[in-house]
């Protein structure tokens, strides 16, 4: 295949990153070819932290030769550039091996993921694999721009090139792959159409309930919560859905759950994220939730915060307050 | 390679800017008011405080003007109803974590919280005070960190990281996984007080900064003698809002008169002793081959820097006393029998730039007959607290003299306030002693300057010899390991100073500084030394006089005034305040 066919077909698919953060893909790709650098990178980023998301393992486990595949295809399109795979803990115990073998005769690197959930961020990632601690850097640059080493790099979740391999070979059905779980009959990874609604992703995999419930679509921490009769649209962000029964779970449990997530995987480092946990915290702890400042706090971290991590906080607190308080 | 330059708006004003500016410098430049807390130039910019947050139109999220770049066509608002929402909530949740101790704080007078609490109508107390039981430490006679005012910016550990130290981490806790800085217990903290200086929050102040200060005024029945340290007739002026770099030697004068010491006397011209002897010492040292590179010792910081983290060094360091050490040795033996005064009677109180020398005076073996040569160490700030308390105005004083014997320096003794002035000094006189030749052309440009490693080759007797100065100790680090991996290279002498651009940017300085205050700073110390009529430390008449009559003819108590020793240093335990 001609290399710059490649940005006509991901272009034509309108293939977007399957991050969660759906930038399109062609304009990734086109944006890294179009910086002027004596040699570019590239990760398949598989840190997957989101709770309750693990398609990339599926993907790994099921269709690694895909993925690089995928990573091969960048590899040719990018002059001189070296890829890396970075992969979470467990992951990394689980495929490297399998990986290393498949990608012997090819620059294709295996790295294991540093530190929590930020690290998975893809200027942390640069961060971890360039050996420091593995914390989000400012951006702009972007790592398009300025990535590993500061060379311009292209970072594509695992799924992602999984769906260049197969838009390459046109096979592409514009799916993507699920990840559902919690209070359900049939749990899992399932490979359906990208413009499916959540009501009919729960209906074909036969995980409606018939129970009174309700859905955190899009992530287990950063995903927002939907009721019944919100179910009739897309999800936003990654394909993750959780089914909670809404007479067994405890409200303030459960948010407690998502904060103590953000304490825990928060860098600390900007204000309104670190100030913003910490007072979310005290008043779940009180199980007092004051409006004012909770507007106000959602405000700061939506506007302000240093990365995508302090902004997303705000998804789950302010649905569920709004549909279930 | 000229850069690019281009079009931005900002607040709808068309504003030329080059690619590779951020948005602040962009505005600073164009007298755009951002503000900033975390931001120092000194440091790599964090955008962690996200109080320099404005809005680019056509996107959703405010970014940091700190680090972002401008882009042609940018449409800035630096003060757009969000923004100034944004910077209101963010202060709130910033003072939540800082325990107001307004009273006492380095930043008194020019507090940037307190200003932007007011220009928007920021609640301070909206949210509880989260960090009151927060410990208090005390890093030996020299800082106190008080880390209940920490906002957590980490300019301080990016700094110590920055100065070769890292003495301060930041350290997950189990309250809520909240970070926290913590001095670490396999480090020890040198001193330097760089972490003051780029604390925004005043987390951190000297040993007696606020309490102690009077102290030495309340000396009844002693003659309380002060000497001033170089760098402080250039920065002082700055604490009563005077222009940075204006030179105010005569107002100090007046000033510490008014408020009652009875001589004042001037460091420099400990610092001249301090350069004769050392350039003897080298001499020594050159023709006997033995402990080269010869490596200052007048910056106490550095001192304990060797001691603690290369103390293979040690044996390389100067045995000369630092200027401050010398002429409170010389003030309570030759002076104290000139005026027929009982030495024991005598205080000695030194004004300096720095707050390692609080630290330097406690060393045991600097003592004389059982005596401290120096009794109290004063800052520059501190100086300017006491001025203020007593009310006095600095600013239209009227100029006095120094006193004699000690008042007048040569120019070699000024310049030692600002990287490079100790080995200018020291080659003017080295120079002298081994070619016996006049030193015709006295400026030594190549030492000046606020870079960080400056090198130089020169020729002396036929011979080329190597010498280094280096200002900041992260800087020392990289010299040091330099010569440790490659012992060929040979230097013969290397002039260290802790703090960046030298004592002019010392722990003890007014605050803010950063590296266009210090070149003011040092400048200014230039040119009081072109306009000395006498520049070289060897030729200043008190240093002949009082060698010849004195020193040279009592050479054990001479050698007691003059040198000094070192030894390895261990960890100590930290002390916890609260």
């Amino acid at each position: 295949m001609k290399r710059e066919n490649i940005i006509t077909k991901l272009k034509k698919e309108k293939l977007t990153g399957r991050s969660g953060s759906s930038f399109p893909t062609w304009l990734k790709w086109q944006l890294v070819k179009k910086e002027k650098a004596e040699k570019k990178f590239i990760i398949c980023n598989g840190s997957e932290g989101e709770p309750g998301t693990f398609k990339d393992g599926f993907i790994l486990q099921n269709h690694p030769n895909e993925v690089i595949e995928g990573i091969k295809i960048a590899l040719e399109f990018l002059d001189n550039s070296t890829a890396y795979i970075y992969l979470r803990k467990d992951y990394y115990k689980r495929f490297a091996y399998k990986l290393k073998k498949l990608t012997r005769n090819l620059a294709i690197n295996i790295v294991k993921k540093q530190g929590g959930y930020l690290s998975g961020e893809e200027t942390a990632i640069c961060e971890a694999i360039e050996g420091k601690v593995a914390l989000p850097r400012p951006k702009p640059p972007y790592p398009t721009q300025k990535g590993l080493w500061g060379y311009p790099t292209l970072v594509n979740n695992v799924e992602t090139f999984y769906w260049v391999a197969k838009i390459a070979k046109n096979e592409y059905k514009n799916q993507k792959f699920f990840s559902i779980s919690g209070d359900i009959k049939n749990p899992g990874v399932f490979q359906l159409p990208e413009k499916w609604t959540i009501k009919k992703v729960l209906q074909e995999t036969k995980n409606i309930p018939n129970f009174d419930f309700f859905v955190q679509a899009g992530g287990g921490a950063a995903g927002e919560i939907l009721l019944p009769n919100q179910l009739n649209r897309q999800i936003k962000g990654i394909a993750t859905i959780i089914v909670f029964n809404r007479k067994k779970i405890d409200l303030f449990q459960l948010m407690k759950k998502w904060n103590n997530f953000f304490l825990r995987e928060n860098c600390d480092k900007c204000t309104p994220c670190r100030e913003g946990a910490f007072r979310i915290a005290e008043m779940l702890q009180k199980k007092k939730l004051d409006n004012k400042t909770l507007k106000d706090l959602f405000f700061v971290l939506d506007a302000t915060s240093l990365c995508p991590l302090g902004k997303i906080m705000v998804n789950p607190f302010k649905s569920l307050i709004e549909n279930l308080l | 390679m000229k850069k690019k330059s281009f079009y931005i708006f900002i607040n709808g004003k068309k504003i030329k800017a080059k690619k590779g500016e951020t948005i602040l410098e962009v505005a600073r430049k164009n007298n755009i008011e951002i503000p900033t807390l975390c931001y120092h130039p000194d440091l790599k910019e964090k955008a962690s405080c996200r109080i320099c947050v404005v809005e680019i139109k056509g996107k959703n999220r405010l970014v940091t003007s700190c680090s972002t770049e401008v882009q042609e066509g940018m449409e800035i608002l630096t003060n757009s109803r969000r923004v100034k929402k944004a910077r209101k909530i963010n202060l709130e949740l910033l003072f939540s974590q800082h325990k107001e101790e307004c009273y006492d704080c380095v930043w008194q007078n020019n507090c940037q919280l307190l200003e932007l609490a007011k220009k928007y109508k920021v609640t301070i107390n909206r949210f509880k005070d989260r960090k009151t039981n927060y410990p208090v430490y005390q890093f030996g006679p020299a800082i106190i960190f008080d880390s209940s005012k920490c906002i957590d910016c980490r300019n301080c550990v990016e700094i110590c990281e920055k100065q070769g130290v890292g003495f301060l981490e930041v350290k997950e806790t189990k309250d809520h996984h909240l970070f926290k800085v913590v001095p670490r217990k396999d480090k020890v903290c040198v001193y330097c007080g760089q972490c003051l200086i780029h604390c925004p929050a005043g987390a951190f102040e000297g040993v007696g900064e606020f309490e102690e200060i009077e102290k030495p005024l309340n000396e009844k029945n002693k003659i309380v003698v002060v000497q001033f340290a170089p760098s402080i007739r250039t920065s002082i002026g700055e604490e009563f809002g005077m222009a940075y770099g204006e030179v105010v030697t005569g107002k100090i004068a007046a000033v510490l008169k008014k408020l009652g010491f009875d001589k004042v006397f001037d460091t420099s011209v400990g610092a001249d002793f301090t350069t004769t002897e050392e350039s003897k010492e080298i001499v020594e040292r050159i023709k006997s081959n033995k402990n080269l590179p010869s490596l200052t010792s007048c910056c106490p910081a550095w001192v304990r820097y060797i001691e603690y983290y290369y103390p293979e060094f040690i044996h390389n360091l100067t045995t000369v006393r630092s200027p401050q050490v010398i002429l409170g040795g010389l003030i309570k033996t030759y002076w104290a029998e000139k005026q027929k005064i009982n030495p024991k009677n005598i205080v000695v109180v030194s004004i300096m730039p720095c707050i390692a020398k609080k630290y330097e005076i406690t060393r045991p073996e600097l003592k004389i007959k059982g005596m401290k040569p120096v009794d109290y160490v004063l800052t520059t700030r501190e100086l300017a607290r006491l001025i203020k308390r007593k009310k006095i105005n600095f600013k239209k004083i009227k100029p006095e003299k120094l006193d004699n014997i000690f008042g007048n320096p040569s120019g070699a003794g000024v310049i030692y306030g600002a990287s490079g002035g100790v080995m200018e000094s020291a080659f003017r006189t080295t120079y002298e002693i081994l070619t016996k030749k006049t030193l015709k052309r006295i400026d030594f440009k190549p030492m000046r300057g606020m870079k960080g490693i400056k090198k130089a080759e020169i020729k002396i007797n036929g011979k080329v010899r190597k010498i280094a100065v280096v200002n900041g100790l992260g800087n020392a680090k990289k010299l040091l390991e330099e010569i440790k991996s490659n012992p060929k290279e040979k230097y013969t002498c290397i002039e260290v100073m802790a703090c960046p651009g030298g004592c002019i940017g010392g722990g003890g300085q007014p605050i803010p500084t950063n590296k266009e205050i210090r070149k003011k700073r040092a400048q200014s110390l230039y040119t009081i030394d072109k306009k000395k009529h006498i520049r070289k430390a060897h030729k200043n008449p008190i240093v002949e006089k009082i060698y010849k009559e004195f020193l040279e003819k009592e050479k054990s108590l001479a050698h007691s005034i003059l040198h000094t020793s070192y030894s390895k240093k261990t960890k100590e335990k930290i002390k916890k305040l609260k």
